[in-house]
């Protein structure tokens, strides 16, 4: 599924990652845990391709597609999702509005049929009721004036519809409480699948107790310095990363 | 006439008789600068009234008193009045019967433009498409108009400027400048003295209009200058819905527009006009060439509760000065603003309303949505008073400004003045930035950047889009697209 080699990403200059590897096969969900400043957003960001995220070495790969000579959009189209740590705001643009503009640009992409307006909202109303969303709130502007939790909960929303391959969510547990927290994770793990992976990006343990990884992977200064299963998350919880990091440097 | 036979002739000796050609076509122009001569012959080339002769020389005396306007928030190099012509004519009797007549480069042209002249082409369209007449404008000259006879059937009158002061000359006189007088400003003076053609429209009492009307004009000559003037007048109880568009070849030099638009409601009246202008913007790197757009429009809501509403799609031109306005002179009339400004390259906009309450209970809204990108200018110039006599006048504004990139400016500079206390001003304005996190944000989940630029504009003017006539809405929707390619990244 995703397979990065050496990756080098500079952004204005610096570099951040610095020789990033990482495997993260078909149906399987990988973890990304670090200290602050660990290029662990950055990551995210240049797997999606964000202006100003540069690439100065290595290579990303999906399915053996190239990722970095791709646009964001056709990485997308590609299967791409980023889950964003905090989502913009889009005003004027109805929800329901935007997501199945995008959706349809997928397909013209992917060579399929644009999905037609009562399919789109059938799964729509299905999605939202899952996500405890109330649907009056999918004909709002995407975003505009919603909480954290809502923002999220909306992120969410848009995997299920959109359907990608490989998910990158980026610390998608920041700014929700537990209630909250509990949905979001219900969504996304009803989204595993054999044929589906995942990259879940955080700095706490605690997501990784509702989104249970397959492998937990370690980032500092760049690098993954340390991979294991989930007890990883717990020994990090525990002691620190400080240890950990240290032995690596 | 023998006098006016004269005058053409001096005055085509005076300057050498002109032929400019312009792509295909064969044009007669008046001869350079502007002059009493000047306006004597485009007066006699239209062979027109003695009154209206007198009314043009007594605006062209006024307009030598006048100084141009300099307080609104554009600069340009200032338009040579000597090099200009101020009268150009495709070489053809005017006046022609049928389609037949009319130059087929004319009609190619405006058949690359996509729009109908031959009604059986409106009828052949779509089924249960709306059906619109349209009156074409190309550089000085009505072309030719549409639907005419189908619409006298109900009493409407739609038909040139030019064919109006000839059959209906009671109607043009009585409201030809009852809206905006000659000595209003110095464009609608200029244009007053030398206003050339346009389109006059007539609804008589309790008729709606059976379907929309439209005027396309189009300048092609160059170092022209378009002076149209149009005049609408629904009777009492009538209702029309009306279309103007405007395009102009890509040329070096500016081209001057100084069009004068007149609307008078009568009781219980209504009048809805849209404007879906494109005239070309200049170059976008170095802003040479493009239409300067003077224009003024003013409707006189005369009657009580008659209704005017302007809608403005606004993408075109170099420089734009344009305030369509209303004055709600009848008891409980509503006047209504809907605008949308887009500046890019290096466009300037300076434009917005007027809402000017006269009459007891009178009602204004105002929503513009002003959009500049590349290294453009956009303002909203905006007047709402209410007179003393006004009792329970309110007005309602909404004043949205996006910002695409880094170079970009937007001003709103809002008139308001109440003198009695029963009026009721709200006014809100917003400055936005389409940022680029949310472009990436909206590629990120599929669209291409220039999908993204469209959905996240077309979510910005949605609430003035809806306001045009359905047909129209689409194409300025693209417009709107298309008017804003390569603004981001």
């Amino acid at each position: 599924m995703l397979s990065i080699a050496n990756l080098q990403v500079s952004v204005a200059d610096t570099p951040i990652l610095r020789g990033l590897s990482l495997d993260v096969p078909a149906g399987e969900v990988h973890a990304i845990m670090g200290p602050n400043g660990a290029g662990k957003s950055t990551l995210g960001y240049a797997l999606a391709g964000r202006p100003g995220y540069e690439p100065t070495g290595g290579s990303a790969t999906l399915d053996g597609e190239d990722l970095l000579e791709l646009d964001p959009n056709e990485r997308a189209a590609a299967g791409l999702f980023l889950s964003f740590q905090y989502p913009l705001e889009i005003p004027g643009v109805p929800a329901l509005t935007f997501v199945r503009t995008a959706l349809n640009a997928q397909r013209r992409a992917q060579g399929l049929p644009e999905s037609s307006a009562p399919e789109f909202l059938k799964a729509a109303r299905a999605a939202a009721g899952q996500l405890k969303i109330d649907f009056d709130m999918l004909k709002r502007p995407l975003n505009v004036g919603f909480s954290g939790g809502e923002k999220k909960r909306m992120e969410v929303l848009q995997m299920a519809l959109l359907q990608p391959r490989f998910l990158i969510l980026d610390e998608t547990d920041s700014g929700l409480d537990i209630d909250a927290l509990r949905v979001v994770a219900d969504g996304v793990n009803a989204l595993r699948s054999p044929d589906r992976s995942m990259l879940v990006i955080t700095h706490y343990q605690r997501l990784l107790d509702y989104i249970v990884p397959d492998r937990v992977h370690v980032l500092a200064a760049g690098r993954i310095v340390a991979s294991g299963g989930p007890e990883l998350a717990h020994t990090l919880e525990a002691e620190g990363y400080d240890r950990i990091v240290g032995e690596a440097a | 006439m023998v006098a006016v036979a004269e005058t053409v002739k001096a005055v085509e000796a005076l300057a050498a008789y002109e032929h400019g050609f312009v792509t295909d076509i064969e044009q007669e122009f008046a001869p350079k600068g502007l002059s009493e001569a000047v306006v004597r012959y485009i007066s006699a080339k239209k062979e027109e009234p003695q009154w209206l002769l007198d009314w043009r020389l007594e605006a062209y005396a006024r307009w030598l008193q006048l100084e141009e306007p300099s307080w609104a928030k554009v600069v340009y190099t200032p338009t040579d009045y000597d090099a200009l012509h101020f009268y150009a004519a495709h070489a053809q009797k005017p006046g022609p019967k049928s389609l037949d007549e009319v130059d087929p480069e004319i009609l190619a042209t405006y058949a690359k433009l996509g729009i109908p002249l031959r009604e059986q082409e409106v009828l052949a369209g779509v089924e249960g498409a709306a059906k619109y007449a349209v009156d074409a404008v190309f550089d000085s000259v009505s072309v030719v108009t549409t639907f005419k006879a189908e619409l006298a059937k109900v009493g409407v009158l739609f038909m040139s400027f030019s064919e109006a002061v000839r059959e209906h000359p009671e109607l043009v006189r009585k409201y030809l400048g009852s809206v905006v007088p000659p000595s209003d400003n110095y464009y609608a003076c200029l244009n007053s003295a030398v206003f050339s053609d346009g389109s006059f429209v007539y609804i008589p009492p309790g008729v709606k209009c059976p379907m929309e009307l439209s005027t396309y004009f189009r300048i092609n000559a160059q170092n022209t200058g378009q002076f149209e003037r149009t005049l609408i007048i629904a009777d009492k109880g009538a209702k029309v819905s009306y279309l103007e568009g405007c395009t102009a070849p890509q040329r070096d030099e500016n081209q001057l527009h100084a069009a004068v638009v007149e609307l008078i409601a009568l009781d219980d009246a209504e009048i809805k006009y849209s404007t879906v202008q494109n005239w070309y913007p200049g170059d976008p790197e170095t802003g040479k060439g493009g239409i300067y757009n003077f224009v003024t429009k003013r409707a006189d809501c005369r009657g009580a509760r008659s209704k005017v509403s302007w809608t403005q799609v606004e993408t075109g031109s170099a420089v734009t000065w344009k305030y369509p306005s209303c004055i709600l002179k009848g008891d409980g009339s509503v006047g209504e603003f809907y605008s949308i400004a887009i500046t890019n390259g290096r466009q300037q906009a300076d434009t917005g309303t007027k809402m000017i309450h006269l009459g007891a209970n009178t009602r204004s809204r105002i929503i513009s949505k002003g959009i500049s990108a590349g290294r453009s200018a956009n303002t909203y110039r905006g007047q709402v008073t209410a007179h003393p006599k006004a009792h329970g006048a309110r007005n309602f504004t909404q004043c949205d400004s996006l910002l695409i990139g880094k170079t970009a400016a937007a001003h709103t500079v809002p008139y308001i003045e109440a003198r009695n206390g029963s009026a009721q001003f709200e006014h809100e304005a917003t400055t936005t930035r389409l940022s680029e996190d949310q472009l990436f944000y909206a590629q990120q989940r599929g669209l291409s950047q220039e999908e993204a630029v469209q959905l996240l504009v077309g979510g910005f003017v949605k609430e003035v889009l809806q306001e045009l006539p359905m047909e129209f809405a689409v194409e300025a929707q693209k417009l709107v697209a298309i008017s804003l390619e390569g603004s981001v990244g």
